[in-house]
């Protein structure tokens, strides 16, 4: 019924919030200033476990301009816990961080203090005059590093350990030709979005209203969170969002500042704010990775899989956060990849220690398992003599294998299964792209000095997780649209590509569009920004209540036009009849209410899928690595505005890289982060990874919902480790040097090839 | 992050300003461009009471070139040095090796007096006033005292400078012409401080053999110093990947670093003589058998 | 305790006088006293850039100069560049490129690089890269901004040219 002409969908439109952030007029949470504002700072412990003997506030309450200093004493006898948001499992529930630490600290930079100021500097100030008397503890920060267990009530330092799988894979592994078992591990490194968290609290006391502005990616969730830990109704309570300086999976899940900084402004009843700077950031927000794993595959002589065994372990920190076990378990779940393996068991222990609790970061598990399985197909293709992406061409599922059922890898999921895809064409095309035919020949050549290397890492990708999304879409008066979704807003563009959806179905321009999202001041309920669910969710939600407003809007015209609506068209926000008569959008919406609810609910997840190739240099003598191209291939179904999907991907390849050569969050044995500043940890810079590429297809939209969408802002990193650890250990497999664990430093690199060549003078 | 409570002078004279610090003792800071200072400050890890601001000072921007030497006033910044157009040619190991200084906006406010007076170990300024015996004026309320370099620095992030003196100018000796030079170091990312880094030289006789061989190194020690066992290596010897080899492994031998979460000592140690290899390999313009 | 004190400032072509403690940072006093918050704070610690304004012709990390610093002295932040309605060719660039994401580090890189091809309009990628590589951004793996910044040169060789007839 709408022009076809000028689809939007599938476009590359520029962006709708570009002005704003271009011209400086965003407005993100420390932009935020009301009257009356008070500042908050956080005290944070400076040590890794102990015992908090006394706290002496006195020297800072007498400072100038100090209006509170709130320790675990104020909040009372019941110390409010953070839930687990994603699967609650009752292991986990004992591990659970309180908001605040009351009697010990586990973790360097736990909140013990929150000091309300005039100002920030003088919030700073106060911080360094309260006294602390601490009985230390000794820390644990490595897996079976203490017979001591962290927590009272606990045996050991384990909080959970499962099995699953499917098949019969002791069999497999005793009929196999082939076995090969190895140790893997990802360093624990995190998300660093740009804006580090922040916000601003106000307590109405005659309604007995509560605001927080600042929030974002799972507002609903939080606020009824939030509405338990103050014993508030959940109506008592508006989680505003506004622009958000990058997610990537760590900013909006429920942190000990969202209590603390809202119980400051109720029980000062002023408005408080609290922007956390970025050397807490770095002990404060969730750290991620982290994972080990022992990964052994079983092989025919050709090359056949026949069975794969994955044990994950993964340091989890001083306290199960909000995301629960989700790490470990994606690690594990995604061990089997793209590939037809019919024997799996994994397992997964997830053990405390006394660092930063974890969450999840962009493609959680996934970039882990990823790595670990490829670098361990290079392996036994190398033993078994098989070409790397013949071994690959030989195991990927067919598309005649689609639906692919992987069940029973997460013991609280239900079945799911691989959707639509042509794994091996995708496969085909990243070969293409990276020359793999014709530069094959220049692995672990030493060229001026330099060892190359060309390494393939493929994947799958979950996506779109349920259960379900809402929108309301309004006509105003003036013929401009409203959207409004429960989706949240991390900088990703989402405005743009729901205007797209809401513009097409309506035919209404995008300038004329507005959206509001994540707020829980605009739906009864939404459901958030996380698993790449925002375009698949929110936008097909989008699409259905645009549907149902295009109908009424239909209706409305025809009365007013007389004609029946077989008649009517929609051209440019306005309902054109057959007979030429017209009305437009402005006129039917000054005449009544245009208004629809939409919904979309989904338990299928979609699965994206792709292959990421790197060919790098390693100068064999500092170790340093030169990515010389980098191509990530992957199918997203269908790509609502592709330069969107594209930046996504290029984004995501480079914190991937990050990941692999730069990102680490080092910690000492006594539990200090050694590294809380952005001069030692290291995130890649433009000059360090200037030649990638992304290439977006859209070969197989997914049925499971009717953009045909899936998720895309995360299969851009889920490879980068594996196809570019390949990539190096492909340089130096010359030298015998093999890469198991990650970061790829320029030291690190040195030490592994100057080790295997002490082992080969040893030997010889 | 936030700076600690803090009062600020910006004197109009030399005077003024050393008088302002003798008065505030200990509790005073002197502040130029503030690019490795207010890091400290806002990590809390200096809190003066009082920041003599010396960045209105009189004759402290210029760079000049005379028969002496070539004069840096302190408060010339790494942007200064970069558009100086004569520098790549009256000490182009200078310019190079202040290309690899931090990134755009520092290299605006960073100065080499600050530079100096913070005393980096991984630092370029400082490395290459060891490596080049670069003479350092310091005003005090007693007068001037002038400095060499190795002199002036006295430890990781310590100088000689009291709390009342201020570096008030360095001065490069006069680079030779036909010098044989090269400068190389290795950092993580463009602009971040080295692991290690190499700033070489030497002149060259009729014979052609090298003397006035001249080796400072960043980054491997709590301060950049000389190695004189590596110039004694190089000093008449004509240059070839022999001696080149001889040299990178007394360089090897000469320095002693640290562990540190950026590397392990054995790295830099050895970093540091393949940075040497290349350095001098560039200078004498050869090329040397690439092991590995 | 130690007395606020007046700074005088011309601010993207406007005079204005800002009151502030010495220890209040270039940046908290055009975000805080001038209500400027386009200018953004990433680090507070001299290394993401975000910050970055143009003091007197050159691009700076508005986090590491103190606001008494500036006493006198000219400067345009991300709001001088152009406004919403009348985006500069700059600007229109990085929206044409899709150069930024979330747009918390984009007014930095904006005054980075107007400061640049103002001075060397015909910088090369490289030179872009290397000073671009003094700004930190975790969404968009730079390309497209180089992409932006490399196209935009145009607009900086005019006005050059321009000013020389």
């Amino acid at each position: 019924m709408s022009d076809a002409a000028k689809l939007l969908v599938g476009s590359a439109v520029e962006r709708m919030e570009d002005a704003r952030f271009l011209s400086g007029s965003g407005n993100f949470a420390d932009d935020l200033a009301v009257e009356g504002m008070l500042h908050a700072a956080i005290l944070r412990s400076p040590i890794a476990h102990a015992r908090i003997v006394a706290i002496d506030v006195s020297a800072a309450l007498a400072m100038p301009g100090i209006r509170s200093v709130i320790t675990a004493r104020d909040i009372g006898d019941a110390i409010p816990i953070i839930p687990l948001r994603l699967a609650p499992l009752p292991e986990f529930e004992p591990f659970c961080q309180p908001v605040i630490a009351s009697d010990k600290v586990r973790y360097v930079g736990e909140p013990i203090a929150v000091v309300v100021a005039e100002s920030r500097a003088l919030a700073e100030d106060a911080l360094e005059t309260i006294g602390i008397e601490f009985e230390s503890l000794s820390a644990v920060t490595e897996r079976g590093a203490s017979e001591t267990p962290l927590f009272d009530f606990a045996e050991d330092n384990v909080a959970l350990r499962y099995d699953a799988g499917f098949g019969d894979p002791d069999a497999a592994f005793a009929s196999a030709d082939y076995v090969r078992t190895e140790r893997f591990s990802v360093q624990r490194h995190t998300a660093l979005p740009m804006e580090t968290r922040g916000l601003l609290a106000e307590w109405n006391s005659l309604a007995g209203r509560l605001v927080v502005t600042g929030a974002t990616k799972v507002t609903f969730y939080n606020r009824r969170a939030l509405a338990r830990m103050l014993d508030l109704g959940q109506d008592d309570i508006d989680l505003i969002e506004i622009d958000v300086g990058g997610g990537f999976g760590v900013r909006g899940e429920f942190y000990p500042e969202d209590f603390l900084i809202p119980f400051a402004a109720r029980k000062l009843a002023r408005p408080v704010k609290w922007i956390e700077d970025r050397r807490e950031h770095l002990m404060a927000i969730n750290h991620s990775r982290d994972v080990a794993c022992e990964l052994s595959l079983a092989c025919r002589s050709d090359g056949m899989i026949l069975g794969l065994r994955g044990r994950v372990f993964a340091d989890m920190g001083a306290y199960i956060r909000t995301n629960g076990g989700v790490v470990p378990a994606k690690a594990a779940q995604f061990l089997p990849g793209p590939y037809r393996i019919p024997n799996v068991s994994v397992s997964v222990e997830a053990f405390m220690t006394s660092k930063t609790p974890v969450g999840t970061y962009r493609g959680p598990g996934r970039f882990e398992a990823n790595f670990f399985r490829e670098r361990l197909i290079d392996m036994a293709a190398m033993d078994l003599g098989i070409d790397v992406a013949e071994f690959r061409r030989k195991n990927l599922i067919t598309e005649q294998e689609l639906p692919y059922p992987i069940d029973g890898l997460v013991p609280y999921e239900g079945p799911t299964s691989y959707d639509t895809g042509d794994y091996v064409e995708v496969f085909e095309r990243a070969l293409k792209e990276i020359g793999w035919h014709e530069k094959r020949h220049l692995q672990g050549k030493l060229i001026d000095g330099l060892r190359h290397g060309i390494g393939l890492g493929c994947f799958v990708e979950s996506g779109g997780a349920g259960p379900k999304e809402n929108a309301a879409l309004t006509l105003e008066k003036d013929g401009s649209l409203t959207v409004a979704v429960g989706s949240s807003v991390l900088g990703q563009g989402l405005e743009t590509v729901l205007g797209q959806i809401a513009s097409d179905t309506l035919s209404i321009p995008l300038d004329r569009i507005r959206v509001l999202h994540g707020s829980t001041t605009l739906l009864d309920e939404g459901f958030g920004t996380y698993h790449s669910r925002a375009v698949v969710m929110g936008g097909s939600a989008v699409l259905d209540a645009a549907t149902r407003l295009r109908e009424r809007i239909s209706e409305q015209a025809s009365n007013h036009l007389g004609r029946p609506n077989s008649e009517l068209r929609i051209v440019n926000a306005s309902v054109v009849a057959d007979n030429g008569a017209s009305v437009s959008f402005a006129t039917l919406a000054a005449g009544g209410e245009l208004q629809a609810d939409g919904t979309f609910s989904n338990d299928v997840r979609t699965y994206s899928y792709g292959t990421h190739a790197a060919h790098v240099t390693v100068d064999p003598r500092t170790g340093a690595v030169k990515v010389l191209d980098y191509v990530a291939v992957e199918d997203v179904g269908r790509a609502i505005n592709p330069a969107i999907v594209h930046g996504q991907a290029i984004g995501a390849i480079v914190q991937g890289l990050g990941g692999v050569f730069l990102d680490h969050l080092i910690y000492d044995d006594q539990g200090q982060l050694l590294n809380a500043s952005l001069a030692d940890y290291l995130v890649p810079t433009a000059s360090d990874f200037p030649v990638l590429r992304a290439v977006t297809l859209e070969l197989r939209p997914s049925p499971s919902n009717p953009l045909g969408a899936k998720g895309a802002g995360e299969g851009g990193i889920v490879a980068v480790a594996a196809a570019t650890a390949n990539a190096v250990a492909a340089a130096l497999a010359p030298l015998n040097v093999e890469i198991r664990h990650l970061p790829l430093t320029p030291p690190r690199l040195w030490r592994l090839i100057k080790d295997a060549r002490e082992r080969a003078t040893n030997a010889a | 992050m936030k700076l600690p409570p803090l009062d600020y002078i910006c004197p109009a004279t030399l005077t003024e300003a050393i008088a302002a610090l003798a008065v505030h003792g200990g509790n005073a800071k002197v502040i130029a461009g503030g690019q490795s200072l207010v890091p400290m400050l806002a990590f809390r890890l200096a809190a003066p009471s009082v920041l003599v601001d010396i960045g209105q000072l009189p004759d402290l921007k210029s760079i000049s070139i005379s028969a002496e030497g070539i004069d840096f006033g302190a408060l010339v910044t790494w942007r200064d040095i970069e558009c100086d157009t004569r520098l790549a040619q009256v000490h182009p190991l200078l310019a190079a090796a202040i290309a690899h200084v931090a990134h755009y906006q520092i290299r605006n406010r960073g100065t080499v007096g600050g530079s100096m007076a913070h005393a980096d170990p991984a630092a370029e300024m400082p490395g290459i006033a060891v490596t080049c015996d670069a003479m350092l004026t310091i005003v005090g309320p007693n007068g001037t005292r002038i400095l060499r370099a190795d002199e002036f620095i006295t430890g990781g992030l310590s100088t000689v400078l009291e709390a009342d003196e201020i570096l008030t100018s360095i001065r490069l000796p006069l680079w030779k012409k036909a010098r044989r030079w090269a400068f190389e170091e290795f950092a993580p990312r463009h602009g971040d401080f080295a692991l290690a880094g190499v700033a070489a030289f030497y002149d060259i006789d009729a014979q052609g053999l090298a003397y006035n061989a001249h080796i400072g190194v960043i980054g491997v020690a709590d301060r950049p110093m000389r190695l004189p066992g590596v110039e004694a290596v190089l000093d008449g010897r004509r240059i070839d990947a022999d001696v080149i080899l001889q040299a990178a492994a007394a360089a090897r031998d000469a320095v002693d670093p640290a562990d540190d979460i950026h590397a392990e000592a054995a790295y830099r140690r050895d970093l540091l003589g393949v940075l040497l290899e290349r350095a001098l390999a560039r200078a004498a313009d050869i090329t040397l058998p690439e092991a590995a | 305790m130690i007395s606020a004190r007046p700074v005088r400032l011309t601010v993207n072509g406007t005079q204005t006088t800002v009151t502030v403690e010495p220890r209040a940072t270039l940046a908290d006093a055009l975000r805080n006293e001038l209500r400027l918050t386009g200018t953004h704070l990433g680090c507070e610690h001299g290394v993401c850039g975000a910050c970055t304004v143009i003091v007197d012709g050159a691009a700076i990390r508005a986090c590491l100069m103190l606001a008494v610093q500036a006493e006198g002295a000219e400067i345009t932040t991300v709001e001088g560049l152009g406004s919403a309605a009348h985006l500069s060719a700059l600007q229109l660039a990085f929206r044409k490129h899709h150069a930024l994401q979330c747009g918390f580090c984009t007014a930095g890189i904006l005054t980075t690089a107007h400061a640049l091809l103002t001075d060397e309009p015909h910088a090369d990628e490289d030179r872009i890269r290397e000073v671009i590589s003094g700004n930190l951004c975790r969404c968009t793996g730079y390309l497209p901004i180089i992409a932006a910044i490399m196209e935009a040169r145009i607009a900086y060789s005019d006005v050059q040219c321009e000013a020389a007839q």
